[in-house]
C-alpha cells in the first residue's frame, strides 16, 4: 500500500456517490488535490467507486453507508459520516435522487411519497447539519443537485419536479442565511445527463456528458455560484420555458 | 426491462455488417447479473472496436460495459492493477504512464477495454518478446451463465481461465481483471526505420534484428508489384532512455505535451479510396521513410498512429470496409505472404493500411487466441461487393493451405467451414464452452456465423 500525504485542500463529502454525476463530481475534486468522503445506500458500491477515485488520483477517499430514503436514519447522520470518514470537512456536495415513474406517482401517493422523501426529506435532512456545521466554521461551501424539472411543472414528471423545486427553495433560503456566515450553497441545475436515471428514455436532446458535468459542478461550487445550469445553455432554454404563459403552457405536450 | 433500450442497428468498427440488438448499459455488477438473468441471448461489449459482429447481439441484449469502469487497486511496487473490466487502455495511459507503467500489451489503438483486450487475447507490437495480453493475466472474475462469480487464473479454474482468453466473450462476462503493468522508462520511443525494397528483404530484417527490439512492426505497400512486391518500411524501437531526451522532455520524461485531436465529421465519398489515391499514397509513404536510426518519438504517434483522428472509420464511406488480418507459421509464411500480395495487387484492391509483423512464441494453453509464431499481415479494404468476396475466399484458401488462421476479433466475414480448420482447437474449446454455458447464453452474431454458440 503506498502513503500517499494527506492534501492540505481538505476533505469534500459527496452524498449519493455512486451516480454516474457523482463519480464526475468525485474526480473533479480529486484532480484538484482534494480528499474526499463518499457516502452513499450501498456500501460494497460506494467501496468501489471510492478506491477507482483513489487509484485514479491518489488522494484519499473514505467510503461511508448513506440510506437516502430512510428518513429515521438521517438523525445524527453528519456526525456518524464524520466519525466513519473521520475527516474535518471543508464542503459538501449532494448528488442523489431518483426519478421514478410519473404514470405511477400520479395515482400512487406512497410511491410519491418515496420520490420526494428521497429528492427532497433525505437533503433537507442532510443540509441541515451541514448548514449548522459550516455555520460554526464560518466557511465552507455546499452544493446540492437540483433540476431543470423543478423550474416548471410539467405533467411528464410534476412529483420530482416538486420534489427538487422544492429543494432549490430550500436552497435559496439556505444561501441567503449562509452568505453572511462565508459560507456558499450553490444549487445546480443539471440538465439531460447521459446516466444510468436516462438511459433509453425517449425525447432527449442536448445530452451532456455525466463527467463533464461533474467538472462544471466542481468548479461552480467552488466558484461559490449560486445557481448554475449545467450545460450553461440551460439558462436560457428554462427562461423560455418559464416565461410561456399558463394558459398556453397548459395546451402544450411539453 | 427498466434500461434497456428497444432493438437497435448496431455494427463493429468497420460499419459491417449491421445488426439489431437490444442494448443495456449496466454500471454495476449486480445491474449486469440482474440483465444475464432476464434475457435470453447476452453478449458484453466495450467500445465496439472489433471491426466484425463480434459485439453484436441479434435476437438478443447487447451489455454496453463502458460505464463499469473502476480501478479497485494499484501496486505501485509490482505495476499489478485490479479493475473493472470496462477500463480502457487509454484509462491506463493517462493515469499510469506518468508514473512510470505502461500496459503490458496494447493494440493499434487505445480506445479498447481491458474485457474486450481479453476476450480476444490482442497483441501488439512487441508480441514478439512480450506474448499477447494473457500472458500479463493474473487472474479475472467470470460471471457465468447462472449468474455466479468464477475465480480463474492459472491454477484456479485453469481450463476456464485459457478458454476465455480469446473466446471472444462467449465463455461468460469477466468483470474484474487483474494484471501487471510494465515499467518504461520515458513516454517515448527511440525508433529505427528502415526501408525494405520487397517481400525477402523485409522478412530478412524481422528474422535478423527483431530480437533487438521491444517493438517491431512494417508497413508493407500491397500494391507494389514485381520486384517491389511486398516493400516495407520497418518500424522497430526500445523506450527512449531519459538520456536520449531533449533536455526539455527529460525533465519530466513520462508525460507528453498535449496534442490536439482530428475528427472525420462525416462519411467520405467512395471516390476517395480508389487505387490510384491508395497507390500514390503507399509510393509517398514508402520512400519519404527513408532507413534511419534512432530517431526519438513520443508513443503516441508510434503506438496509436490513428487514434488522432476520431471515426477514421468514416474515411471508408458508409458501405463500411473489412480488415483482413492473418497468421502464416513460419515454415510457410513466405511463401504464403508472396500468394496473398500477388493476389492483393493484382486485382488493384485499394489499401493503404496494410501491416506486417512477427510473432514470437506463444506460452500457455490458449485454445481460440490468434497469435502464433509466424507472420501475420493486416489489410483494411473499403467494402467493395463480389468481386472482394471472392479475394477474400481466396485469401482464406491461400491461409488454410499455408496452416495458418484469421484474427476473429476483425473478421466479418469468414465461413464457419474455414474456421473450424484454422482453429483445431476448437473441439476442446466447445467442450469448456457447453460445461460453463450449457444452455447457451452468450451468444453473439459472431458466434452464430462461426458455430461458436456451442
Amino acid at each position: 500500500m503506498i502513503v500517499i500525504p494527506r492534501s492540505n485542500h481538505g476533505t469534500v463529502l459527496i452524498a449519493g456517490a455512486t451516480s454516474s454525476i457523482a463519480r464526475g463530481v468525485a474526480a473533479g475534486f480529486a484532480r484538484r488535490g482534494y480528499d474526499l468522503c463518499l457516502a452513499g445506500r450501498d456500501l460494497d458500491e460506494v467501496r468501489r467507486v471510492a478506491s477507482d477515485i483513489a487509484v485514479r488520483h491518489q488522494v484519499n477517499v473514505s467510503a461511508v453507508r448513506f440510506e437516502a430514503s430512510d428518513a429515521a436514519s438521517h438523525a445524527g447522520v453528519l456526525e456518524r459520516l464524520m466519525d466513519e470518514g473521520s475527516a474535518e470537512l471543508v464542503g459538501a456536495v449532494l448528488c442523489f435522487g431518483v426519478l421514478g415513474e410519473q404514470s405511477v406517482a400520479e395515482s400512487d401517493f406512497p410511491y410519491a411519497r418515496e420520490i420526494i422523501a428521497v429528492n427532497f426529506m433525505a437533503a433537507v435532512a442532510l443540509l441541515t447539519p451541514l448548514g449548522t456545521y459550516f455555520h460554526a466554521r464560518k466557511r465552507g461551501f455546499i452544493g446540492a443537485i437540483a433540476s431543470v424539472a423543478g423550474d416548471r411543472g410539467r405533467q411528464s414528471n410534476y412529483v420530482y419536479g416538486a420534489a427538487k423545486g422544492g429543494l432549490a427553495i430550500f436552497l435559496q433560503g439556505m444561501r441567503q442565511r449562509l452568505a453572511k456566515h462565508g459560507v456558499s450553497v450553490t444549487t445546480i441545475k443539471p440538465g439531460f445527463v447521459d446516466t444510468k436515471m436516462t438511459f433509453g428514455l425517449p425525447g432527449m436532446f442536448l445530452v451532456a456528458r455525466p463527467e463533464d458535468v461533474g467538472e462544471a459542478i466542481v468548479a461552480a461550487v467552488l466558484k461559490g455560484r449560486t445557481v448554475a445550469y449545467i450545460p450553461g445553455f440551460w439558462k436560457w432554454i428554462m427562461l423560455i420555458i418559464k416565461s410561456i404563459p399558463e394558459h398556453v403552457f397548459v395546451k402544450l405536450k411539453l | 426491462m427498466n434500461g434497456t433500450l428497444p432493438p437497435q442497428q448496431i455494427s463493429g468498427w468497420g460499419r459491417y455488417p449491421t445488426g439489431t440488438s437490444q442494448l443495456a448499459r449496466p454500471e454495476q455488477v449486480r445491474g449486469i447479473t440482474d440483465l444475464v438473468g432476464a434475457h435470453r441471448y447476452v453478449i458484453a461489449r466495450g467500445l465496439g472496436r472489433s471491426y466484425g459482429d463480434a459485439a453484436i447481439n441479434e435476437a438478443g441484449v447487447t451489455l454496453l460495459l463502458e460505464r463499469f469502469n473502476r480501478f479497485l487497486s494499484f501496486d505501485s511496487a509490482t505495476g499489478m492493477v485490479r479493475c473493472e473490466a470496462g477500463v480502457t487502455i487509454a484509462d491506463l495511459l493517462t493515469h499510469f504512464l506518468p508514473r512510470g507503467f505502461f500496459p503490458p500489451v496494447t493494440p493499434g489503438t487505445r480506445f479498447v477495454t481491458l474485457g474486450g483486450a481479453l476476450a480476444a487475447d490482442v497483441h501488439g507490437k512487441n508480441h514478439h518478446k512480450d506474448g499477447s495480453f494473457s500472458r500479463h493475466v493474473e487472474e479475472f472474475n467470470l460471471l457465468t451463465a447462472e449468474g455466479g462469480i468464477l475465480r480463474c487464473s492459472r491454477q484456479e479454474n485453469a481450463d476456464v481461465f485459457w478458454a476465455t482468453m480469446g473466446g471472444m466473450g462467449l465463455t461468460g462476462i469477466v468483470t474484474e481483471i487483474s494484471f501487471r503493468m510494465k515499467r518504461v522508462e520515458s513516454a517515448y520511443v527511440s525508433v529505427d526505420y528502415d526501408q525494405a525494397p520487397n517481400l525477402d528483404a523485409a522478412l530478412a530484417l524481422f528474422e535478423n534484428s527483431d530480437q533487438g527490439y521491444t517493438h517491431s512492426v512494417a508497413w508493407i505497400d500491397c500494391l507494389a508489384r514485381g520486384r517491389n512486391l511486398g516493400r516495407s518500411v520497418l518500424m522497430r524501437g526500445n523506450w527512449a532512455t531519459p538520456s536520449k531526451l531533449h533536455r526539455r522532455q527529460a525533465e519530466n520524461p513520462h508525460a507528453l505535451p498535449p496534442a490536439r485531436g482530428l475528427g472525420v465529421p462525416f462519411d467520405a465519398p467512395r471516390f476517395l479510396l480508389n487505387p490510384a489515391s491508395v497507390r500514390l499514397f503507399n509510393s509517398a509513404f514508402y520512400h519519404r521513410h527513408r532507413t534511419r536510426h534512432d530517431v526519438v518519438v513520443p508513443y503516441e504517434p508510434f503506438f496509436y498512429p490513428l487514434d488522432k483522428i476520431r471515426h477514421w472509420n468514416r474515411l471508408y464511406g458508409n458501405r463500411g470496409f473489412l480488415q483482413y488480418q492473418c497468421v502464416l507459421p513460419l515454415g510457410s509464411s513466405r511463401d504464403g505472404m508472396i500468394r496473398m500480395l500477388e493476389l492483393l495487387s493484382s486485382e488493384g484492391h485499394a489499401s493503404f493500411l496494410a501491416v506486417l509483423k512477427r510473432f514470437g512464441e506463444t506460452e500457455g494453453e490458449q485454445l481460440l487466441s490468434f497469435p502464433r509464431p509466424g507472420y501475420t499481415l493486416a489489410v483494411d479494404l473499403p467494402r467493395n461487393g463480389e468481386r472482394q468476396d471472392r479475394l477474400l475466399k481466396e485469401l482464406d484458401q491461400v491461409v488454410l493451405k499455408a496452416g495458418g488462421r484469421v484474427y476473429l476479433a476483425k473478421d466479418a466475414r469468414l465461413s464457419s467451414e474455414s474456421f473450424q480448420a484454422m482453429y483445431p482447437e476448437l473441439p476442446r474449446w466447445l467442450a469448456i464452452k457447453r460445461r460453463v454455458d450449457p444452455n447457451r447464453r452468450f451468444t453473439s452474431s459472431l458466434s452464430r456465423r462461426l458455430g461458436l454458440d456451442g
